[in-house]
């Protein structure tokens, strides 16, 4: 009985400590398959040269704030080294809310060998001006 | 029993008849063509620059240019100075949704109606749809604005709104709308919008010859279903058939001849695989349901779609044009007996072509993404 109530209760405590993360990373996944995949690719690889890659990105993790403002008011300005790769493709703004931006960020951090343990919240993204 | 049998027999004969003579998918020979270098000579000249998506461009008799901008305005381009249009209405701007389509009356110089086409949140719920309105242009102000088509329900997906427009010989308004997103509710399902070629009145009132006017519960604007975005419409010149080309998921962009009443298969056929590589369904083709004139393996992403009457570019007059959004040209199609013979490429990394248009003075124009609108000069 003991056994039983132990394997109920320490997945559940590990749910709960996780649970805002993951249900955002779960939304974000959706979002992401709707505004994101065409041109950053399932894989989160991008397009050599063309639509600079997500996984496993520098650009992403070194200019967090950059990347945000980029989903909330459409794209960044001009050339971007990514991976030692240069790209200077406009991305449209999508008419994101800022929760949903939040959520796409927390599961382009969390994917395709990313790890980022902070999660994004709403109001992170509200602060971030033009 | 014996005669049950007989009639058993007798109409699967018929059905398998029936099935190969109408829908047998197309063979290689003629889909894999592949794409060539353009062998004529010509020269991208830039009209006027513009750091937006300028999603479509029309001109006025004088060759002006009347363009949409995505994000939600109208600008009028004459003699080196724009003028932004007044009157516009709110748009909603999410994923491929905005300001999209315009389409002159083909008696605008008399009655100057404007029709458009634009995501909105008009019928109050949350998210958007596609809306087809029209009004008065004059002096670059848009007045006695009028709805004609709000698509249902509203959806926060941000996924294939359509939105192209054309008007036939008889003055019927045909118009895209795409899947929205919801592929396995929508394009199948007459009784809702959503993956359907439209056909309406100048007016926006329903033409009663159309296919679905008489069945009670069908959106009675339907023209022809089964379609997942189709965003490149022309008029065939000498047919007056309107014709489509379709954003197709991974693999299976499509050309179509717009047919009243049929349907052209999403997502019960197709030639595509979903993004992911997943499959979608393993059939190409099915009784009942159309094939498409032509099918592209890899997608190109087809924007736009252009007849080109002209004898301007030599060797290119009955040509089609069809923007490739994500491999970033333009492709110059050849028929021969409604059948694509060669494929070559245009203006080959410019940029994303959104539209083309022949305009007046028989030059061909075309707005890349970003960059503003440019004109294809021949080099004879």
């Amino acid at each position: 009985m003991r056994i039983i109530y132990i394997f109920l209760i320490f997945p559940l405590s590990i749910l709960s400590q996780n649970d805002s993360l993951s249900i955002s990373i779960k939304n974000g996944k959706s979002l992401y398959e709707d505004f994101c995949v065409r041109c950053h690719m399932p894989n989160g690889k991008g397009q050599l040269g063309i639509i600079p890659p997500l996984a496993k990105s520098d650009f992403l993790f070194e200019h967090m704030e950059e990347s945000i403002k980029a989903l909330k008011y459409g794209g960044i300005d001009g050339e971007i080294i990514v991976n030692g790769v240069k790209y200077n493709s406009r991305m449209e703004k999508m008419g994101l809310y800022d929760d949903e931006i939040a959520d796409i960020m927390n599961y382009t951090l969390n994917s395709w060998g990313n790890k980022y343990e902070k999660r994004i919240k709403e109001e992170d993204v509200k602060r971030i001006k033009k | 029993m014996k005669k049950i049998f007989f009639l058993t027999t007798f109409l699967l004969v018929m059905l398998v008849n029936f099935s190969c003579a109408q829908n047998t998918k197309l063979s290689k020979k003629q889909t894999e063509i592949l794409i060539t270098n353009e062998k004529s000579e010509y020269e991208m000249e830039l009209v006027f620059e513009d750091k937006n998506i300028i999603w479509a461009i029309e001109f006025f008799g004088d060759n002006s240019i009347l363009a949409t901008i995505k994000s939600g305005s109208l600008i009028h381009y004459k003699n080196g100075v724009k003028t932004k249009i007044k009157g516009l209405p709110e748009v909603y701007l999410r994923g491929q949704g905005g300001l999209m389509d315009i389409a002159f009356h083909p008696n605008f110089s008399d009655n100057k109606w404007l029709y458009f086409s634009y995501a909105s949140q008009s019928n109050g719920e949350k998210g958007g749809n596609t809306t087809i309105a029209r009004a008065k242009l004059i002096d670059n102000e848009l007045k006695n604005l009028e709805i004609l088509y709000n698509a249902e329900p509203n959806t926060r997906k941000g996924q294939h709104f359509g939105g192209r427009l054309e008007f036939d010989n008889e003055n019927y308004l045909y118009f895209s709308i795409g899947d929205r997103g919801n592929r396995e509710v929508n394009p199948q399902n007459i009784n809702l919008d959503g993956g359907k070629i439209y056909r309406i009145n100048d007016d926006g009132t329903i033409p009663k010859d159309n296919p679905f006017f008489n069945n009670l519960n069908a959106k009675k604007a339907i023209y022809s279903y089964g379609h997942r975005n189709p965003q490149g419409m022309f008029k065939h010149p000498e047919t007056g058939q309107i014709w489509t080309n379709e954003h197709g998921p991974r693999g299976g962009d499509e050309i179509n001849i717009i047919k009243k009443g049929k349907n052209y298969g999403w997502p019960k056929i197709t030639y595509g695989i979903n993004y992911s590589g997943t499959t979608i369904t393993k059939n190409k083709s099915l009784p009942g349901m159309e094939q498409p004139l032509y099918y592209w393996i890899p997608s190109i992403a087809p924007s736009s779609f252009e007849y080109i009457s002209s004898d301007i570019y030599p060797n290119w007059s009955g040509s089609l044009l069809a923007g490739a959004l994500v491999l970033k040209y333009i492709e110059r199609i050849e028929l021969k007996n409604d059948r694509v013979i060669s494929r070559t490429k245009i203006a080959e990394n410019l940029g994303r072509p959104r539209d083309i248009k022949q305009g007046p003075d028989g030059y061909i124009y075309v707005s890349i993404e970003g960059k503003g609108v440019f004109k294809i000069i021949p080099k004879i």
